[in-house]
């Protein structure tokens, strides 16, 4: 028998068709089909300047929108030749770290409701809209900030940010025992997801998997530990790892990984602090950056950058460059190849959810259909990334 | 002594000493990029991928780029990833307007299967040898592949607007909404 499950289903988290061949119950074989969300992103970006895509890359992966923006702009400066000061890769690395709590929150209360308990969604919600709140704060909106610019951020943080933001990590992990306290040793919950959706390292690497679903299957693959970013280097920081790579191993890794990550935003903060609550937040270039406000009044030469740069955007040189960034649900990158005007010659985007759900197949090949549900939320797809 | 770029190159000349290798050189072609031609394709990939010391298990990512009015015109980009050595190497092969084709590399990477569909979709690159060489992201009654240069932007018209008193039609230019070119940057 050939089931259709979605595009139109509350557990695909978005618009997913999956073609299910079964026998009984069990599957035969498993077929996504995307495509639903398709919007063009990348032939767009090719007609608009880098700084006119940026919010663009919010509505990728809604669930993460400052990630997107950082691979973007890290992808951008390296094309550049351009790196930030200290001070805004502090700030990035704060404000990503919360996105990633906020992500693996939200994945956690839907791929709980996915697979029967509901109660936890409430409570995930009610942490996810304080890093809602603090993005609205930062940058005046709730979900598509955009708040990073290519050299930068698009303005300073506000007085008292970090006291919000230190606030939310002190109180973070107490939150995170009470959502351990209702699942991690949930008898429901272990039959849901212990043993079911087993990926094995070598498949998932073989399939391309990345983040918390390849950790989960026991690979010490973590881009901010393996290569680099943002100063990502300096932190201390573990990479939680799994064993078994079934969905119960894929979220003990993220809860671990959201402890993680407020251990790495109190760092971030601290070093915020240190190197001044107000200060520099874009790099001194202005061939590619954007002057101070403050100098745009005072600088002939200053108002001509702005002014060149707003009109036309800023002129990269003839190239092309790849960078990465471990985003909430994986490897997340951005390819740009520049002929040397203001706009990309092309964009590629290597999203994660698009790569993690190929492995779906292989995840519920031979199991019951149940399961499917389980293995899509266990590997935390979002399909405005999938389908670009 | 870690694994470089470089050396990954070296070895490719060694090991596939009949292959014309061209190493892509640019003013900002900030990752090692290695171009090669599209039959050795396979061979070299499976090479890097059992070689102990490469050891480029995963394919991060590939895709299309389009050259237009270059010759040849399309490029396809393939970035291996070495999760042993922590080490990218990309590697390109370019192809040309008339009948573009590629061997497919799902019997290297399974990962390349809606990588290469997905370039297929959106450039009308054909994998030879692809198991489900189909449309993913576009329907599958599209015509014409909408990432190629000559592939105009498109425009449509609001819903339920055809009989509104005074619409506006939309004029054929902003079918063109590609920005001027404007030339600052000597070529």
């Amino acid at each position: 028998m050939t089931l259709n499950m979605g595009p139109q289903h509350p557990s695909t988290h978005g618009v997913l068709r999956v073609a299910l061949e079964l026998d009984g119950e069990t599957i035969l074989a498993c077929k996504p089909i995307i495509g639903y969300l398709h919007t063009g992103m990348e032939k767009q970006a090719e007609y608009k300047t880098y700084t006119q895509s940026i919010p663009q890359t919010d509505r990728m992966d809604y669930i993460s929108p400052l990630s997107n923006n950082l691979a973007f702009c890290l992808a951008a400066e390296k094309l550049l030749g351009i790196e930030p000061p200290a001070r805004v890769q502090a700030i990035r690395v704060l404000l990503t770290e919360l996105t990633r709590i906020s992500s693996h929150a939200v994945w956690m209360g839907t791929h709980a409701i996915d697979i029967g308990a509901l109660t936890v969604f409430w409570y995930t919600f009610r942490e996810r809209e304080k890093v809602l709140s603090i993005y609205d704060m930062v940058a005046g909106a709730r979900m598509t900030a955009s708040y990073f610019r290519v050299g930068g951020l698009s303005m300073d943080i506000p007085e008292g940010l970090l006291e919000r933001c230190e606030k939310f990590v002190d109180e973070m992990p107490a939150h995170i025992d009470e959502y351990e306290k209702l699942l991690t040793k949930n008898p429901i919950w272990l039959a849901r997801t212990r043993g079911v959706a087993p990926l094995s390292a070598k498949d998932a690497v073989a399939w391309g998997v990345t983040g918390p679903s390849l950790r989960g299957s026991g690979v010490n693959w973590d881009l901010r530990k393996a290569q680099p970013y943002s100063g990502y280097e300096t932190y201390d920081f573990d990479v939680p790892l799994g064993s078994n790579g079934d969905a119960f191993d894929r979220y003990t890794v993220r809860v671990a990984e959201m402890r993680e990550s407020t251990k790495i935003a109190k760092q971030a903060i601290r070093r915020v602090r240190e190197l001044g609550e107000k200060g520099p937040y874009r790099v001194r270039d202005y061939k590619y950056v954007l002057p101070p406000r403050e100098e745009v009044k005072t600088s002939m030469e200053a108002l001509i950058h702005h002014f060149k740069i707003v009109a036309h955007g800023f002129f990269p040189p003839v190239g092309e460059a790849y960078a990465a960034v471990e985003a909430p649900k994986g490897e997340l990158g951005f390819y740009f190849v520049s002929d040397g005007t203001p706009r990309p010659w092309r964009m590629k985007v290597r999203s994660p959810s698009f790569i993690n759900l190929q492995a779906l197949p292989i995840m519920v090949q031979g199991k019951l259909v149940a399961d499917v549900i389980a293995a899509i939320g266990s590997i935390d797809i979002v399909l405005g990334e999938i389908d670009r | 002594m870690p694994l470089t770029a470089e050396r990954v190159e070296q070895r490719l000349r060694e090991r596939f000493p009949g292959t014309a290798f061209e190493r892509q050189v640019g003013e900002a072609v900030r990752d090692h990029t290695l171009v090669l031609p599209a039959d050795q394709l396979v061979e070299v990939c499976t090479f890097l991928r059992d070689d102990p010391d490469m050891d480029f298990a995963m394919l991060a990512w590939m895709g299309g780029v389009d050259y237009l009015p270059r010759a040849p015109r399309f490029e396809a980009v393939y970035q291996l990833l070495s999760l042993s050595n922590a080490l990218r190497f990309t590697l390109k092969v370019r192809v040309g307007e008339e009948q573009p084709r590629v061997p497919t590399v799902v019997g290297v990477w399974p990962t390349a299967n809606w990588h290469e569909r997905e370039t297929y979709d959106f450039y009308g690159i054909e994998f030879t040898g692809h198991p489900d060489l189909t449309r993913i992201l576009l329907p599958e009654d599209w015509v014409g592949w909408p990432l190629r240069k000559d592939s105009p932007l498109g425009y449509e018209e609001v819903a339920f607007t055809h009989n509104t008193p005074g619409r506006k039609v939309p004029s054929p230019a902003l079918k063109k909404l590609a920005p001027k070119k404007v030339k600052y940057r000597a070529q």
